[in-house]
Formats: structure tokens, sequence, C-alpha cells
């Protein structure tokens, strides 16, 4: 039986879906028969041919009950269905219906689980595996809050316990707002209480999607950085797969803390590892640890071509790594770690154009709604796919209205994230502000700033072009960058077709090439590719 | 500055010119790991070779000095599809170019590299060369009176030309003696009279050095031991007049069967001391191997990268690897004597050997890592307790 996510909230893209149809597949594949149970029709998983048996019920103990004294099912998948799916096994193991019928729980432990998703659990577990947290505290008074301010110092991240809507926390850098947060924050909790945590202001944030099987083999299918640095939630960054400023030595040390995480928790199947890594030092810190398929993970399998939740969904039926064969090579196992020959960036998709009256900032808690994500051979011209592919009116770095703000409107957007930064940075280069000043005031990475700045330096050597000074060599680099031939068309003030037409008479053309999980090393069977100016097709 | 990349095959690449303009030739080979480019360039392992690497974004954190893995770049040439002007990281102390032209590499960016690795793994590795001089016609003609990159006895080439002792940290010394060609601690072969351990080193190690990289020698003076690093051409009596409690035999660039003596002088190591304990790594696996009677062949296009699975036999478990050898020993021409211990998952060559009675094993992968996953460690806390005579063997 395997438990869907119900309906689709914000702050989830349709991951769940996803993971579950994925995974119902693997399953079957096996000769195992499946039981599906969702409340929301609206899904791929629920459709006839995913599962044997379909139930679209209220996912409550007592209409899941009854699906389980009818089909009877062997055992109980639940770490497909997101938060939706672990608690309601965490119900049925409770009120005793999973002994009553003898279905097994498959894959993690539910006491992993909870290890990773209570918090003071998840802070021991950590200090025992000797891994960092952020230092933080639960306080519930001014005086309380003032004593850990002294031990720690600021900055300090100020988040009330229980409140509708998330309000009435805020990040401290002086004694004036600390006194402002706490009380706000006292306020709106409905049981008087704020969690205080330091803030790791500019800190790179990275994750990884690490694997593990019933031997203890354990693999990373991929890691992430974000463009954003600590503050944004990871679903509300700009996301790049894999990382771009860590070291080697950065890789692995945060690598080999995913990995003992996972073994410390003894988790089977697919894990993620969110992490803080100072841009200045080796120090980090464990953010946290989502111990199921997760918004990263779906992002983690198109990225690389790794089935995440197909491999967990075999792991949680008794199969090691070893035993898998990875689809997409066909040839050789699913116990491997990916090779990217390529960039990969996501960009989230935030519902403010249907809520045109609610807050655009982007904060530690998330208010995207969807994502998208593209692949190419540079991460300038992966970026311009993605903006692209948001489907908000925008071809390229400019997005209306960017151009009317003024000086002292710029540095403010770019102090206070909003989903419009990315626009807004392109927007301060165009005016002429240098890469440490928007690093300044954004903390993004001067790698990534760098690239930014790149494009707009094309885009000006691109505006008001006269067509026949287009030379072949100069449309080659645009394309390579990312341009499109709308995109082109806009700056130099022509139609997209006649750009079109002229790149066509100079045989500039994408190329495909294939996402196979191994950089070319294997030859590979799947029909997964992307485009983008090479020479060689496949 | 335009460049070519040519192979000879009679395929080539267009792009542009990185490190220092001129010709280079060498065996053109691909490495998948996505991180970690600067050892990979220090990796003596690669003398002869012009490197490609499949992940297209390269030098983005820049080069600094303590990821060396020794004294300089080793690559005969460098293939990227972008090379990073602005790195971004605060340990970076140069650029990638820069650090290139500073050693007069010769290397390419903005080609097509996963067809040229397309064309590698389907036609096997090649001679090829990278050149800012020549035509493509010019530089077939050369490459066709280039001798084999078997036949090169590349190891002798990047030893060290005398003894040193390893202290940590001290990298850039040792580059600095090597590069003046001053004696480090002393001129003989031999150990001075005076020679003692260091006071709370647990046993001296012996590392035959045809091609180390440091991060071996760090990973054994982490355990507490005493490293000597000697050249791979010194002698079975040489070696033991430095009273070693353990051998380790490191990596190192080409094929093993191009270094007879070396092999041989292990077989007469292994006959007078038949206890001692030994440590193979990579070439050094392959010549072990090849001491205890096994044979060698060349890979099609070999294994280079930081995501090799390899499966230890002897507990079933699978470690995630580093790897960088273009040969591997034939599991059935070995004796009896001799167990294969690890198998490597993606093609079900031999990964490990160990004898069965003597205290001698060895990988073919890198559990020094530098670039790669740190998983296999614990391969040189055994080899420590040997040496510390903590463990019977097997
Ligand atoms: N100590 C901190 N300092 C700065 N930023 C932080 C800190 N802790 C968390 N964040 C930011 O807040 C975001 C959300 O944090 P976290 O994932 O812990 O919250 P959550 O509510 O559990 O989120 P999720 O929706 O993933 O369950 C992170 O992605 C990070 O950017």
């Amino acid at each position: 039986m395997v438990i869907g996510s119900g309906p689709i909230v914000i702050g989830q893209a349709a991951e769940f879906d996803y993971a579950g149809t994925q995974a119902c597949q693997a399953l079957r594949e096996e000769g195992v028969s499946v039981v599906l149970v969702n409340s929301n029709p609206a899904t791929i998983m629920t459709d006839v041919e995913t599962a044997d048996a379909v139930y679209i019920e209220p996912l409550t103990v007592s209409f899941v009950e009854q699906v389980i004294a009818k089909e009877r099912p062997d055992g109980l998948l639940p770490s497909l269905g997101g938060q939706t799916g672990l608690n309601m096994a965490y119900r049925l193991a409770e009120a005793g219906i999973l002994d009553k019928y003898n279905v097994e729980l498959l894959g993690t432990p539910l006491e992993s689980i909870k290890k990773a998703e209570d918090r003071d659990l998840f802070k021991e577990t950590m200090k025992r595996l000797n891994q960092p947290v952020p230092e933080s505290a639960i306080v519930v008074s001014m005086e309380e809050a003032k004593a850990f301010r002294d031990q720690i110092g600021y900055p300090l991240i100020i988040r009330p316990a229980y409140t509708l809507g998330g309000t009435g926390g805020g990040i401290a850098y002086n004694d004036k707002q600390l006194e402002q947060f706490v009380r706000s924050g006292l306020d709106r909790s409905l049981i008087h209480q704020i969690l205080l945590e330091r803030y790791l202001n500019g800190w790179k944030e990275v994750e990884y999607e690490v694997m593990r099987d019933g031997n203890d083999t354990c693999i990373t299918i991929c890691n992430m950085e974000n463009f954003d640095p600590m503050g944004v939630h990871t679903g509300d960054s700009i996301v790049v797969a894999p990382s771009q400023t860590l070291s080697d030595k950065e890789y692995q040390m945060l690598r080999s803390a995913s990995l003992e995480i996972i073994r410390g928790l003894g988790i089977e199947g697919g894990c993620n590892v969110q992490l803080a890594l100072d841009p200045k030092s080796p120090q980090y810190y464990v953010i946290e640890v989502n111990p199921r398929v997760s918004r990263s993970s779906a992002l983690a399998s198109k990225a690389t071509g790794y089935p995440i939740a197909r491999v967990s969904a075999k792991i949680a039926i008794g199969f090691h790594l070893d035993e898998i064969p990875n689809a997409v090579t066909q040839k050789t196992l699913a116990c491997f770690e990916p090779a990217l020959d390529y960039c990969v960036v996501k960009i989230p998709r935030w519902p403010f154009d249907k809520f045109t009256t609610s807050d655009r900032r982007v904060t530690t808690q998330m208010k995207a709604t969807g994502e998208v994500m593209s692949i190419d051979r540079s991460f300038e011209s992966a970026l311009m796919k993605a903006l692209r592919s948001l489907e908000i009116g925008v071809y390229g770095l400019r997005s209306k209205g960017v151009g009317l703000l003024t000086e002292m409107e710029i540095e403010e957007k770019l102090r206070v994230p909003t989903d419009e930064r990315i626009f807004i940075i392109a927007e301060a280069f165009r005016r002429g502000m240098m890469i440490e000043e928007v690093h300044d005031l954004t903390k993004v990475d001067c790698w990534f700033l760098q690239k930014i700045w790149h494009l707009i330096e094309m885009e000006q050597q691109l505006r008001n072009k006269p067509l026949d000074e287009f030379t072949p060599d100069l449309m080659r680099k645009a394309k390579k960058l990312g341009f499109n031939d709308h995109h082109l068309g806009e700056l130099i003030g022509v139609k997209e077709p006649e750009i079109r037409a002229r790149r066509k008479a100079m045989g500039i053309a994408p190329v495909y090439k294939m996402v196979d999980t191994c950089a070319g090393e294997f030859e590979a069977q799947t029909p997964y590719y992307y485009s983008c100016y090479e020479t060689e097709s496949e | 500055m335009k460049a070519l990349l040519i192979l000879s095959d009679g395929t080539f690449f267009e792009g542009t010119n990185i490190g220092v303009a001129g010709t280079t030739t060498g065996e053109v080979v691909f490495n998948t790991s996505m991180t970690g480019y600067q050892e990979i360039l220090t990796d003596p392992s690669y003398a002869g070779q012009i490197v490609a690497l499949t992940y297209p974004l390269i030098g983005n954190y820049g080069i600094n000095d303590d990821d060396n893995e020794s004294i300089n770049p080793q690559v005969a040439g460098f293939i990227v599809k972008e090379m990073c002007e602005n790195p971004s990281n605060y340990r970076s102390d140069a650029a990638g170019d820069d650090y290139l032209k500073q050693y007069n590499i010769v290397g390419i960016q903005g080609i097509d590299v996963r067809a040229l690795v397309k064309n590698l793994r389907d036609h096997g590795v090649m001679l090829g060369m990278v050149t800012t001089e020549h035509t493509v016609e010019e530089g077939l003609a050369i490459l066709h009176n280039l001798p084999d990159y078997d036949s090169g006895a590349y190891a002798r080439q990047v030893t060290t030309p005398r003894p040193y002792q390893w202290q940590q940290g001290e990298a850039l010394k040792v580059q600095e003696n090597k590069a003046d060609n001053a004696p480090l601690h002393h001129t003989a072969t031999a150990p001075p009279d005076q020679w003692e351990m260091p006071l709370e080193a647990g046993g001296r190690v012996v590392v035959l050095d045809y091609g180390t990289k440091f991060n071996i020698l760090r990973s054994l003076r982490d355990r507490g031991l005493e490293v000597i690093v000697l050249p791979c051409t010194a002698t079975p009596e040489e070696i033991l007049q430095w009273q070693p409690d353990g051998i380790l035999l490191s990596n190192g660039p080409g094929d093993p069967k191009a270094l007879d003596e070396e092999v041989k002088n292990i077989q007469s190591l292994q006959q007078q001391n038949p206890n001692l304990p030994m440590f193979g790594i990579c070439l050094g696996h392959q010549i072990l191997g090849r001491a205890m009677g096994g044979e060698t062949f060349k890979l099609k296009f070999g294994h280079r990268g930081a995501n090799h699975p390899v499966k230890d036999l002897t507990t079933g478990k699978v470690h995630i690897t580093t790897q960088n050898h273009g040969y591997a020993v034939q599991a059935d021409s070995l004796p009896d004597d001799v167990e294969v211990t690890h198998l490597n998952l993606n093609d079900n060559t031999v990964e490990g050997l160990r004898h069965r009675e003597k205290p001698v094993f060895s990988v073919q992968y890198h559990p020094e890592a530098s670039p790669g996953p740190k998983d296999n460690a614990y391969l040189f806390d055994r080899f420590a307790d040997l040496v510390k005579k903590k463990t019977e063997y097997p």
C-alpha cells in the first residue's frame, strides 16, 4: 500500500505525485501488487494504470483502515507521500491498526523519521554524530532571549512557535530589533514560545541528496547550491546543480557529513540534507534533514537522470543498491554517483501574479508553488532558458518595470530579497553597479554575479546593433549564452522571424545532448535530451 | 588565440587556447569528476597524458597552495569546456588559466568535450595533440611518428630523485627542494648513521614513489607513521637499509609492463622479508600484482573519475571510489595464493588483491581520494595497524 500526499498546498510543487507514480511503477515491475490511497484525484498517481487498485478517499485513520481491512496489504510504504503520508503512517501505527492487520512498515523505520523531524531529537542525534547545528534556544520571555543573545551575539533569527501564517518573527541585528521581534513573536505564538537561533548571514546554502540501502551502502545522487544565500528558503531560492563554488575539499567535507547523517539516522531510501557553509572558512552547520523523498529529490532526479523515488521503492522492499540496474544506461547499476556534464538551474515559480496584494519578500518560509528547471552547457544559458520557462512574459533578464526604479529602490530591493531579485541584480549591472557592491548588498556569491554581469555585458553589446552587423561569430556567442531569437529581436529592434532566418542562413542551430547520469562514459538508452549550441548532436 | 585538438585517428576539434601557446602531445584521456581539477592537474599519474574534464565549468574556485598533489602540474595538456576567468572562493590565490601559464601547460577550451568523450569511449584512448602552431595534417604527421604511450617508463621520470622524509605541511618545502635539485635531508640513498624515527611515530613506512600523490603521504603521517619516500628505482638492499616496518607502493603513471626492474625488486624484497607489510595503490597495486605472478592489460578508455562503485568481496559492501587508471590486473592470471578482494561494479575488473598468507594487499582505486569521496580511508587504518603490528594477517 502506498499513501499519496493529498491536496497540493503552497510550499509544494507536484513532487509527491511524481515520486509516488515512479514508485508504484517500480514496485509493480517486481511483481508486487500496489494499492494506492490518495484524497486528491487530480494527480497522475491516481490514474487507473498506475496501481492495481486505486482508492480516492479522505486520508483519515478510519477511511484508510477500511481500505486496509478490505485489501489486506502485506506492507505499507509511507515515505513517498511527503509529510501527509508519513503522518498517516504514524497515526495508523499508533492506533494499532498496522499491528491489527499485520501490515509491515516498509523503508525507513518510524523511529529514524522521528529523529530527523522532531527538533529536539534531531539536535540530540546530530550531537551524537558530532555534526554541528546552529546554536538555538526556545524562550518564553524577553529575559531568556537576552540571555541567549549574550551567549551567541547578533544576528539572531526569531521564529514564533505555532502561529497562524508564520508571522511575528524576524532577523535581529541589534537590541532594538531583538526587543521588537521577541515581543511580537511571543504575542503571536499560540503557546507563547519563540525559537531563537544564530542567523547564518550570507552563508552558502547547499543540499545533498543521498541514498542508503539495508546493507549500509551509501551514495550521493547530487548536490545543489543555492544562488540565494541562507535566509531564503531553498524552495524559494534559485538553485544550481551541481554546486559551482565549492572546492573538492568543501564538496567532500559536506558529502561525508551527509553520509554520516543518513547512516546515523538509519534511513533506508532517499534522504535530503541541507547544510550551511561559511563562505570564508571550512565551518559548516547542518540545517535540516528530510528523511524521505522531497521537492529537492524530485529536482535532483530530473537534474541527474537518477530515479530516486524508483530506487527508494526498490530499497524499501529489500533490494540493495548493487542489485538494482541503472535504468538509464541499462548496463551499469544504480549503485554509483551520477556525474553531470552540464549545468542545471532551477527557478521557483511564485503565485504573486494570482495573489497580487501579497508580500513578495522571500524569507525562511516557502511561498513558491512550483518551479522550472533547465539544463545547458553553461550557467548563463541554463539561467536564460529557465527564465523563459517561467511563463511570466520575460525572455531574458529584463522584467517589466525594473527600468523605472530609482537607485534607492534598486539598493533596497537588492538588500531585501523578493521574487524579482534576479531581475534587480541585472538592472543594477545595467546601471553600472560593480559586482562587489551588489555582493555586499545581496551576499550572493560573486561567481553567480559575475555570470549575470557577463550576460548584461552581452546584452549591451547586442542592443540596437544593426542586423547586418550581426556576424556569425557574435550570433554564435549570443546563442551560447542563451539569448533566444525573440529576445535578440527585442534587443536589436526587429521581429523574431527575421533573426531566426538570419541565424539559420548562418548555419547556426541547436544540437541535442543526452542526460545519461555518467557524463558520456557509458552508452545510455534514454529519451532525455537538452538543447545547446555545440557541434555534435545525439 | 585559436587552438586545435588533433587525435591520431584524424578527428580534430577547434577551440581557443588556455595556458601557454605552443604544442603538446600525449595520450588523450577523460575524467568525469565534477570537482578537484587542481588535484587532477597535479596528480603525477597523468604524466604523458592530455586530460579532458567532462564537467564543463572548470576553475570556478581557483587554485590554492593547499590542494596540490605534487609539486606542480603533471598533465601533458589540459582540455576543458570553459575555464573560469574570475574564480570565487576564499582560498583561491590564482585563476586556472594563470596557473597553467605559470607552469607552461598548453591547453584548449571551448570544444565539444562530450563529443570527444564519446569518441574515446567508442574507439579507446589514443595519442593526441593540442596545438596553436600546427595544421591538422602537420599534427597527424607528428602524432604518427610518436612512440606508443605504453612504452614510456613515466614513473621513473616523475619519481623523487632522492629520499626524503615527509612532514605534514611541508608540501611546499618538498616542492622547492625538488625543484632546486637540492638535497632535502641528506644526499645518500641510505639513511644517515644517527637516523631516528620521530618519537611519537608508531612505525616507519617506506613509500616507493612511482609518482605518489601527497595525500597518500599525508594519510600515512596522520596515522602516526614515519614516512620515508624513496625513488622507485631503489634496490631491495637500499630499501631495507631504512629498516622499514611497512612498504607502500604508490600510484603513478604508465603501463606496469614498462617497469620490469621495479617488479623484480618487489619480488626480491618479498623473498628476503616475507612478513613485511605491503600496501599497493593504483600502479603500486599493478606492480604488486605482477610481482605476485599476475598479468596486466590495458583498458579501452580507463577509469577516471570520483564515482566508481567497488564491491568489497570480503564484506559484501560497496564503496564509491576515486579512480585513475588505464590498466588493470587480469583476474585469471593470478596464482592460487593471491585472492581478488574487490571488483568494479561497472565492468567487473579487479580492484583489489591480497595475499592469502602474507600481510600484503592492494587496491586499484585511490583511498587517499583528493579529489573524490573519503569513504575508503579505512584502508590506511588497516595498513597502519599492520605496520604497528597490531593485527595478525590475514
Ligand atoms: N540559522 C539560520 N540562519 C539563516 N537562515 C536560516 C537559518 N535556519 C534556516 N534558515 C533558512 O530558512 C530556510 C528554511 O529553514 P528550515 O528548512 O529549517 O525550515 P522548515 O520550516 O523546516 O522548512 P521546510 O519547509 O523545508 O520543512 C532555509 O532554507 C534557510 O535558508
